[in-house]
C-alpha cells in the first residue's frame, strides 16, 4: 500500500495524437485528394476559407482480422427475457439474418456501409488543393531570395551614434530648453531696463540720500549681471540631442504580383467572366501559398484597356470590338511604373473568348515576345470557348513553343473544366 | 431499466446496519475539485480500501484535459506509443464523437502498470473525482495486483520502459527503412495482434533494459538460425527423404502465429522481426484484459459502490454528493433489456457487479438455494470469498464458477439458438429451475476467447516445395470465417513471403480453402 502521488498534466502538450492524425491523412491521401477535388468543383470558389469534411468507404479503412462470420451453430445469451420459455421457436427476420448461402454479402451490406467521416482543416484542404504543384521557376527565385529587410523610422531616441542625430530637433529642443531656463530671468530685465529708461528720463530728484545717478548705476549692475547670468545657459546640451530611430523590419522579398487581363466586349458573357473569376481566384489562392504578399491589378479591355477595382473587372458591361495589344501595352506601362521585376515575381494570367481583331494578334504576340515575357514568372492563357481556336490561339502557339516554361495555354469549356486545366497548368515542371 | 436496477439497488444495501454515525463532517461539500481535495479524498478512500484489505499498486493519479483524454483514447490506454495511422483513425473518431455530443468521455482510464496510472478528467465534479479514485486506483489496481492471470501475463514494474523501447525502436526503423516500410510490418502484425499470444505457457517477464541488451544479440542468431532452417541441402538417400516428407514443420500445430513468423518467415529482415517481437508482446500485454473484462469492471465497480458507502457511513461526504455518485453509479450498470435499441449485448460492468455483489450478500446472508449451489462459499466469510474469486479466474471461469440462480433471474438471462439450418431461433435455456445450469455453461462458454475468436494455428510450412505456409481454422459449431479473412492472408503472406494457406477443418475433413496469392475460395 503506497502513498498516491497526484500530479497536473494538463498543461503538459496535448496534441498527441497529431503525428498519427498526419499519418492516417497520408495513407488515405487519394481518398482525400478525389474528396477536396470534388469539393472545390461543388463549393462556390470565393469560399475556399475553410475545411472539408471527408467521407472514405468504412471497408477501405477497416483493419481486418480472424472473426467469425455468421452461419453455423451460434448461441447466444440476452438478458430482459420477458415471455420466452425454454423450447420456444422464434421465427427469423425475413432477410439474411443467418441463411447459409450468401451470407458475405449480407454481412457486408449489413454492417460495413457506415462510412468514416471527418473533418479536415483549411489548410489541410488548400495543401491537398495544391498537391504536388509547383509554381515555375518558384524554387530558383526563393533560393536566390535570402530574406531581406528595410530599416523603418520608428520615433526618436536621445542616445545614438552622431550619423543619426536629427540636428533640426536638436536644435529645437536646445531653444525651447534655452527659452524656458532664461525666461524668468530676460523677464525681470526688460523690466529693470523700463525702470532704467524712466529714472532717466524723469527730472532729478531733490532727495539727495539716493540719488539717480546711484539708482542707475545699481540697476545697470543688476541688468549686467541677469545678462551674464542668461548668457550661461548653454546654446546646446546633451540632453536636447535627438537621434532618428531605426527598427529592421523584413521586407517580404517574396512578394508577387498578379495580373489578371480580361476581355468584357460584347461577345464575353457573364459566365465566360464567371469562368474567369473562378481560375483568377484559384491563381491566387495558390499564389497566397507560395508567396507573403501579393498585389492584384485587374485590367479589362475592349478596343481600349482600363485599370479598374475588382468589382468593375467582374461585372461591368461594355460593347464593341477587342484590342488585346491594348491590355499588354497597359500592362507593360503598369510593371514598368510600379512592379520593378527585381523586386516582384510577376504573374500574369489572361481571360478571353479568343475574339480579336486578326491586325491586332501579331502585335500582341510581339508584344509578349519581346516586352512581356521576359519580365514575367509566368503568364497563363486561358480561352473560354466551346468553338473553333481563332487568330489569337494560333500566334499564341508559337509562343508557347518558343517559352514553354513561361508561358501555358488552356481552353476552358464549362466551369467543371477548371480545376483539371489548373492542374495542367502548374504542373511540376522537371528541374 | 428498473427491472435491472432494483437487482443492484436492492442487493447492494449494505447487510450490517449503518453505524450510528456521529457527526457528520463531511471532507466537502461543494462540487468544484482541488487537488487539495482530491488529495483529502484519495487519503480517506485509502484508508477504507486498506480496512477492507484491498492489495494495490501505489498510485499515481494524472489529471488531464478532455483533449489528452482523447489521445490517450486513442493510443488504446498506452501512455507512450509508437505511431501508427489506426491509432489517428482511433482519435479522428473519438473526436469526432465528442465534438458532436454523440459520446462521453470515460471518466478516467486506468493503466496496469506499477505505480499504477488513473488519469482523471478535468471535467468531473468533486464527487465524481472521488468516485473515479475509489474505481480506478483501488478497484482496478487491487484486481491488476491480484488477479492471477494479470501477475503471469504482464510485468506492471516495466511495462512503460517496454513501451518507450517500442517507441524509439520504431521510430528507428522508419528513419531508416522509411515510414511506408514499417507501416506495411505494422498493419500486417496488426492483424494477427489476437494470434500472437501463447495461451498456456508462461511467457518471459518483458523489461526494456534487458531488451536493448538482448535485441542484438537476438537479431545475429535469428539470422543464424533461420538460415540453417531454410538451408537447402540436397538429401540423396530415399528413405530419409519420404520420412521427412511424411513429417510436417512445425510437428505440432502452433496457435502463436506471430511468433512463428518472427522465428521462422524466411525473408524477414531482423528489424521486422523486432517490429513483430514488439507488436506480439503489446498483444500479450493486452491478453489478460480481454479476458477479465467482467470480473475487472465488476471488481471495480463493486469497490466503488462498496468503498464510497464506507465513506458515507464515517459521516465523511454528503447526501447530495451521495446522490450524484448513485445516479452516476446506477447509469454505469444499466443493463438495457434483449428488446431495448439501446442494448448491445451483455454490459460487463452490470454482470461483473452483480456477481460480486451477490458473492457478498450469498457469503453474508445465504439462502436454501445458496447453500444447495454454493456448499463450499455459503456463510463464509465475504472478504475472503471474493479475492479468492478475483485472484485465480477469468471470465469463463469466474461466470462458471459464480454465476448464481438469483443473478440469472435478476438479469432475466436467457439463450438463444440460431441454427443456419433450421427456419428458426430457438430459445434453449431460460431462467429457470432446469436452465440454469445450461445458462451458465452457455454464459461461461461466451467469455472464451477460444470459442469468441476462431481457432486459427499454423499447420505445416512445405520446406521442400514451395515453402508456402499452412494454417487450419478447426471449425467450430459450422461457423465459417467471416469475408476479411482473406484481406488477413494477405497480410500474412506479406509477412511470410510465400504462398499462404488457410484450411477449414471440420471433423478431420477440409471444408474451405482460402489461399493468398490467387484468391478464390473453393468449396
Amino acid at each position: 500500500m503506497g502513498s498516491t502521488h497526484i500530479i497536473d498534466r494538463r498543461l503538459n502538450g496535448k496534441n498527441k495524437s497529431a503525428v498519427n492524425r498526419e499519418r492516417f491523412l497520408r495513407r488515405y491521401r487519394h481518398h482525400i485528394k478525389k474528396a477536396v477535388a470534388e469539393a472545390v468543383k461543388k463549393r462556390s470558389i470565393t469560399n475556399v476559407e475553410h475545411g472539408e469534411s471527408v467521407t472514405i468507404p468504412n471497408r477501405d479503412i477497416q483493419e481486418p482480422i480472424f472473426h467469425h462470420g455468421q452461419g453455423g451453430r451460434q448461441e447466444v445469451v440476452h438478458p430482459g427475457n420477458q415471455e420466452f420459455l425454454a423450447g420456444d421457436t422464434l421465427p427469423k427476420p425475413p432477410d439474411g439474418g443467418g441463411q447459409g448461402q450468401g451470407n458475405g454479402q449480407a454481412s457486408q451490406d449489413g454492417e460495413g456501409m457506415d462510412d468514416f467521416a471527418f473533418q479536415i482543416t483549411q489548410e489541410e484542404f488548400l495543401n491537398f488543393l495544391f498537391d504536388d504543384l509547383a509554381l515555375p521557376n518558384l524554387v530558383r527565385k526563393r533560393l536566390k531570395d535570402t530574406e531581406s529587410f528595410k530599416y523603418v523610422r520608428s520615433g526618436f531616441s536621445t542616445q545614438g551614434v552622431p550619423a543619426k542625430l536629427d540636428v533640426i530637433r536638436s536644435l529645437r529642443g536646445a531653444h525651447a530648453r534655452r527659452l524656458g531656463l532664461g525666461g524668468a530671468r530676460r523677464h525681470k530685465i526688460r523690466e529693470l531696463e523700463e525702470q532704467l529708461a524712466a529714472l532717466k528720463i524723469a527730472p532729478d530728484d531733490l532727495d539727495a540720500a539716493f540719488s539717480h545717478a546711484d539708482q542707475i548705476q545699481v540697476l545697470e549692475e543688476e541688468i549686467a549681471r541677469l545678462k551674464t547670468n542668461v548668457k550661461r545657459i548653454p546654446f546646446i546640451d546633451e540632453i536636447d540631442l535627438r537621434f532618428r530611430q531605426h527598427l529592421k523590419q523584413p521586407q517580404p522579398a517574396t512578394s508577387a504580383v498578379m495580373f489578371c487581363v480580361m476581355d468584357v466586349s460584347g461577345s464575353m458573357t457573364q459566365t465566360h467572366k464567371d469562368i474567369a473569376k473562378r481560375f483568377f481566384i484559384l491563381l491566387y489562392l495558390f499564389l497566397q501559398k507560395n508567396y507573403k504578399k501579393i498585389d492584384v491589378v485587374f485590367i479589362r479591355h475592349h478596343t481600349s484597356a482600363k485599370e479598374v477595382n475588382e468589382e468593375e473587372f467582374f461585372y461591368s458591361r461594355e460593347t464593341g470590338g477587342t484590342i488585346v495589344s491594348s491590355a499588354l501595352k497597359l500592362m507593360q506601362k503598369i510593371i514598368d511604373s510600379r512592379y520593378s521585376p527585381a523586386e516582384w515575381n510577376i504573374y500574369a494570367a489572361q481571360a478571353s473568348d479568343g475574339d480579336n481583331w486578326n491586325d491586332d494578334s501579331p502585335v500582341c504576340s510581339k508584344l509578349l515576345t519581346d516586352q512581356l515575357l521576359p519580365l514575367v514568372q509566368y503568364y497563363a492563357y486561358i480561352e473560354i470557348t466551346p468553338q473553333n481556336h481563332q487568330m489569337l490561339w494560333y500566334e499564341y502557339e508559337k509562343i508557347l513553343a518558343r517559352f514553354p516554361h513561361a508561358f501555358a495555354m488552356q481552353q476552358i469549356a464549362d466551369a467543371s473544366d477548371i480545376y483539371p486545366v489548373f492542374r495542367r497548368l502548374f504542373e511540376r515542371k522537371a528541374a | 431499466m428498473s427491472e435491472n436496477n432494483d437487482c443492484a439497488s436492492r442487493v447492494d444495501s449494505p447487510p450490517e446496519p449503518p453505524k450510528a454515525v456521529k457527526t457528520r463532517e463531511p471532507i466537502s461539500t461543494g462540487s468544484e475539485w482541488t487537488f487539495d481535495l482530491i488529495q483529502r479524498y484519495d487519503e480517506e478512500i485509502a484508508k477504507c480500501a486498506a480496512e477492507f484489505g484491498l492489495d494495490t499498486y501505489p498510485n499515481q493519479v494524472e489529471v488531464i484535459s478532455a483533449e489528452q483524454m482523447m489521445d490517450a483514447y486513442s493510443s488504446v490506454g498506452m501512455p507512450v506509443g509508437y505511431n501508427h495511422w489506426s491509432f489517428g483513425k482511433q482519435f479522428l473518431n473519438t473526436s469526432k464523437g465528442y465534438q458532436r455530443g454523440q459520446m462521453g468521455l470515460a471518466y478516467e482510464i486506468v493503466i496496469n502498470s506499477d505505480p499504477c496510472i488513473a488519469y482523471l478528467m478535468e471535467e468531473n465534479t468533486l464527487p465524481m473525482q472521488a468516485l473515479v479514485i475509489a474505481h480506478a486506483c483501488y478497484g482496478h489496481n487491487s484486481f491488476f495486483k491480484g488477479n492471477y492471470l494479470f501477475r503471469t501475463w504482464t510485468d506492471a514494474s516495466a511495462i512503460i520502459d517496454y513501451l518507450v523501447f517500442a517507441r524509439h525502436y520504431i521510430a528507428d526503423c522508419e528513419e531508416r527503412h522509411g515510414v511506408d516500410a514499417v507501416e506495411e510490418v505494422l498493419d500486417s502484425c496488426h492483424a494477427l495482434m489476437n494470434y500472437g499470444v501463447d495461451r498456456y505457457k508462461r511467457p518471459s517477464p518483458i523489461s526494456a533494459g534487458e531488451e536493448k541488451l538482448r535485441q542484438t544479440e537476438r537479431e545475429e542468431y535469428q539470422q543464424r538460425r533461420i538460415n540453417d532452417l531454410w538451408r537447402t541441402i540436397p538429401l540423396s538417400t530415399d528413405d530419409s527423404d519420404s520420412e521427412s516428407k511424411k513429417k510436417r514443420f512445425p510437428e505440432e500445430a502452433q496457435e502463436n502465429i506471430l511468433y512463428f513468423i518472427e522465428k521462422n518467415a524466411p525473408l524477414l529482415e531482423t528489424w521486422q522481426r523486432e517490429i513483430i517481437r514488439i507488436v506480439r508482446k503489446l498483444g500479450q500485454y493486452f491478453y489478460p484484459q480481454r479476458q477479465t473484462q467482467v470480473m475487472n469492471e465488476g471488481w471495480a465497480t463493486f469497490w466503488h459502490y462498496t468503498l464510497i458507502h464506507a465513506l458515507y457511513d464515517k459521516g465523511l461526504v454528503t447526501d447530495g454528493f451521495m446522490l450524484e455518485l448513485l445516479a452516476s453509479h446506477t447509469a454505469v450498470v444499466y443493463q438495457p433489456p434483449f428488446n431495448s435499441r439501446y442494448y448491445s449485448g451483455i454490459n460487463p460492468y452490470t454482470l461483473g457487479f452483480a456477481i460480486f455483489t451477490d458473492l457478498r450478500r450469498l457469503c453474508e446472508q445465504p439462502t436454501d438455494e445458496d447453500r444447495e449451489w454454493f456448499p463450499d462459499i455459503a456463510g463464509s466469510d465475504w472478504l475472503q470469498t471474493l479475492n479468492f474469486a478475483m485472484k485465480n479466474f477469468k471470465d469463463e471461469s469466474f461466470i462458471q464458477q459464480f454465476l448464481s440462480p438469483k443473478v440469472m433471474r435478476d438479469l432475466k438471462l436467457f439463450a438463444i439458438e440460431n441454427d443456419d439450418e433450421e427456419d428458426t431461433y430457438l430459445v434453449t435455456a431460460i431462467h429457470d429451475e432446469t436452465g440454469y445450469r445450461t445458462l451458465r455453461e452457455k454464459l461461461a462458454r461466451q467469455y472464451n476467447l477460444s470459442s469468441r475468436e476462431p481457432d486459427i494455428q499454423v499447420w505445416n510450412v512445405d520446406l521442400r516445395g514451395d515453402r508456402s505456409l499452412t494454417l487450419r481454422h478447426s471449425v467450430n459449431e459450422r461457423r465459417p470465417l467471416a469475408d476479411d479473412s482473406e484481406e488477413v492472408l494477405r497480410h500474412i503472406h506479406r509477412l511470410w513471403g510465400f504462398d499462404v494457406h488457410l484450411q477449414s477443418v471440420s471433423d478431420g475433413k477440409v471444408v474451405t480453402k482460402y489461399q493468398c496469392p490467387s484468391v478464390t475460395p473453393s468449396i
